[in-house]
């Protein structure tokens, strides 16, 4: 991954270090993400034509752990939720259902076989599929993870669902243990191929922490820092989805 | 009955080529710098500007010398013993990965007795491993469970574990060995052959395709060099290096500003991606060739630089490439370390990587110095020819 990133980075973090000197005393929104980042080149029709014709969108999210929290409210303070309630905001006269399906030590080709039954069951316009961690973790092959997200991928397309891919976390305390990279990359080559949308979690967290905006190495058991990661990615992630999908929609205002 | 070798003694022995020792120190500087997670410094490694990276320059440097070294002992004293010296270096360089892991295990142990937070609950699984210390100490052993970037010291072992046969052949009939290794090569991609790894995968760096640049390299020393020798003066081979090196460097800029995708054709994304580094991608070694076809065009071995001060520390270093290899895995591990339980900042990235890479010329200092005393002072006549000779040690 910091193949992808390394450059982006630099120059990123150049220009933070130049504006800081010249922005301080401003309220900074913590969730600042740069646009390049946040960038979806590809077009979501199907999140489109539910939008502007059906005002409803039906989303599933499909992940591993990392996309919940602990806990018993937990999932309704992860990502998933936060992007219901961010497109709720953003898109106002559009229902906005988000599913979740999280399991837990599931590699993504595990994961790309339920993918059937997700279509049958929940009908989604758009399925936001977070895969990498276990994979990278379990040391599954790098080319039969990349084949299993194409897969699933062409599964969603077939089923005739949009699909937004989410790769890892950043983890700086796990970073010299799990080599994030091959995955990493194998998202991003799916993307290219089948012409879908990254949400590059990785790239945005390091980014963050970088720009000293959340501190990821802290060892904590308070879920305070924990909730407003999810929260930014919650709304980075709905930014993404209204980018890539051309959709008319509110300015967000930057969180208290 | 000794056959008459195909290569002259005297093709093996034109002195020391410093370009060789000033480029395989470049590289293990930058396997390090590359290898301290989040580091702003590793946006200078040749990697963010093509294809390949600093592996293959130390792939082939190695496989240079090692053919450099063991080659003169093979014609001079035979099969026997030059293969017993090259497995005596596989030993060593396999106690040196035992010794890292254990330096591996003894970071990651305290890192996860003090690691708890509600965000990283699937990233801890990755820690398992430390629950079932019987399993994972043998199957490191065994050179299957391999952590993140400690890849390079098993597909060393096993090259050089390889390396007596293909040397055997390459001083009777290079162009053979050459070709067999090729043959390797495009059998492993057709039928997708590598070596498994535990708890599931195979080797990142496959040693049944990345011997091909070992081999390559050998074969280079050998006198393949001297046969490439006009191809490489020639203009149009400059232009053409010059040309794939640009793409490559545009195919890249594509990675970082996904904005800049749509300049990408589809068609040649789909032909060119995956760019493989597991199995050491054709357009990986093609980059390869591109970066040393220019490196041998505009740097003469007898570039007067090479005598300079300002080269003298990347040239130490690459001099005693095993021990600063090491060293570079390690210091890599204590940057992480620092960074993770004081700051990791812009700032600390930078102080950490100019430490490291001062650390690694002081110990390449005093290793120079301490085999020049030893050298001396020891009363042996004569030292086997396994290090500080032509390209530093195999």
């Amino acid at each position: 991954m910091k193949t992808w990133t390394a450059l982006g980075r630099a120059v990123a973090t150049g220009a933070i270090l130049l504006c800081g000197a010249v922005a301080r005393g401003e309220a900074a929104d913590m969730c600042a993400v740069p646009g390049y980042l946040l960038f979806g080149d590809s077009l979501l029709n199907r999140v489109n034509a539910a939008v502007t014709k059906e005002k409803e969108l039906r989303i599933v999210a499909l992940g591993g752990v990392s996309s919940t929290l602990p806990g018993p409210d937990g999932p309704s303070f992860a990502y998933p939720a936060r992007l219901e309630a961010a497109l709720t905001r953003r898109l106002p006269g559009v229902k906005v259902m988000v599913t979740m399906l999280t399991k837990t030590r599931q590699t993504a080709a595990e994961m790309a076989e339920s993918i059937g039954k997700l279509l049958l069951d929940q009908r989604p316009s758009l399925v936001i599929w977070q895969t990498g961690t276990y994979d990278a973790v379990h040391g599954t092959d790098p080319e039969e993870f990349r084949s299993a997200v194409s897969d699933g991928v062409e599964k969603l397309h077939a089923g005739g669902a949009d699909v937004v891919l989410v790769n890892m976390q950043y983890s700086p305390r796990t970073e010299s243990i799990v080599a994030l990279g091959a995955y990493a990359d194998g998202i991003r080559w799916v993307s290219r191929e089948r012409e879908v949308p990254v949400f590059d979690r990785l790239a945005i967290m390091r980014h963050w922490y970088d720009a000293g905006q959340f501190d990821l190495y802290k060892a904590t058991k308070d879920m305070k820092t924990a909730k407003n990661v999810h929260d930014c990615l919650g709304r980075a992630l709905a930014s993404t989805i209204i980018d890539a999908a051309h959709l008319e929609a509110q300015q967000e205002a930057a969180p208290q | 009955m000794i056959q008459a070798p195909a290569v002259p003694v005297a093709a093996l022995a034109p002195g020391r080529d410093l370009r060789l020792d000033l480029f395989r120190g470049l590289a293990l500087w930058l396997i390090f710098l590359d290898h301290v997670p989040n580091n702003i410094v590793a946006w200078f490694t040749i990697r963010n500007y093509g294809f390949s990276d600093a592996t293959e320059v130390f792939i082939f440097i190695s496989g240079y010398t090692a053919a450099f070294v063991y080659g003169r002992a093979m014609v001079e004293r035979g099969f026997i013993v030059a293969g017993a010296r090259i497995l005596k270096r596989a030993w060593q360089i396999y106690v040196a990965h035992v010794f890292l892991f254990a330096i591996y295990i003894a970071e990651i142990a305290y890192v996860a007795s003090s690691f708890e937070n509600p965000l990283y609950v699937e990233e801890m699984n990755a820690l398992d491993f430390l629950k079932t210390p019987d399993v994972t100490i043998i199957q490191a052993l065994l050179l299957k469970f391999k952590p993140a970037n400690m890849d390079v010291l098993p597909l060393y072992i096993v090259l050089l574990m390889m390396f007596p046969l293909a040397l055997w052949l390459l001083i009777r009939n290079a162009s053979l060995a050459l070709a067999l290794s090729v043959a390797l090569y495009v059998l492993t991609w057709e039928y997708g052959w590598n070596f498994a790894s535990y708890p599931s995968g195979h080797w990142f760096f496959n040693p049944l395709a990345w011997q091909l640049l070992f081999v390559f390299g050998a074969w280079c020393a050998l006198g393949g060099a001297t046969r490439l020798a006009p191809a490489l003066r020639s203009p149009i081979t400059t232009w053409l290096a010059i040309v794939y090196l640009v793409f490559a460097f545009g195919v890249t800029l594509t990675w970082y500003f996904p904005r800049l995708g749509f300049l990408m054709p589809h068609w040649l994304g789909e032909w060119m991606y995956p760019i493989d580094k597991t199995n050491l991608d054709v357009l990986r070694f093609a980059h390869f060739l591109a970066l040393a076809a220019l490196t041998v065009r505009f740097i003469p071995r007898d570039w007067p630089a090479l005598q300079s001060l300002w080269l003298r520390p990347a040239i130490r270093c690459g001099q005693h490439s095993l021990e600063i290899f090491c060293l570079g895995v390690f210091l890599a591990f204590a940057a992480h370390f620092v960074m993770v339980e004081f700051y990791g900042g812009p700032a600390m990235q930078v102080a950490m990587s100019m430490a490291g890479i001062l650390i690694m010329v002081g110990t390449a200092v005093v290793i120079s110095w301490y085999k020049g005393v030893e050298g001396r002072g020891s009363g042996t006549p004569k030292r086997p020819p396994d290090a500080d000779l032509a390209g530093g040690e195999a």
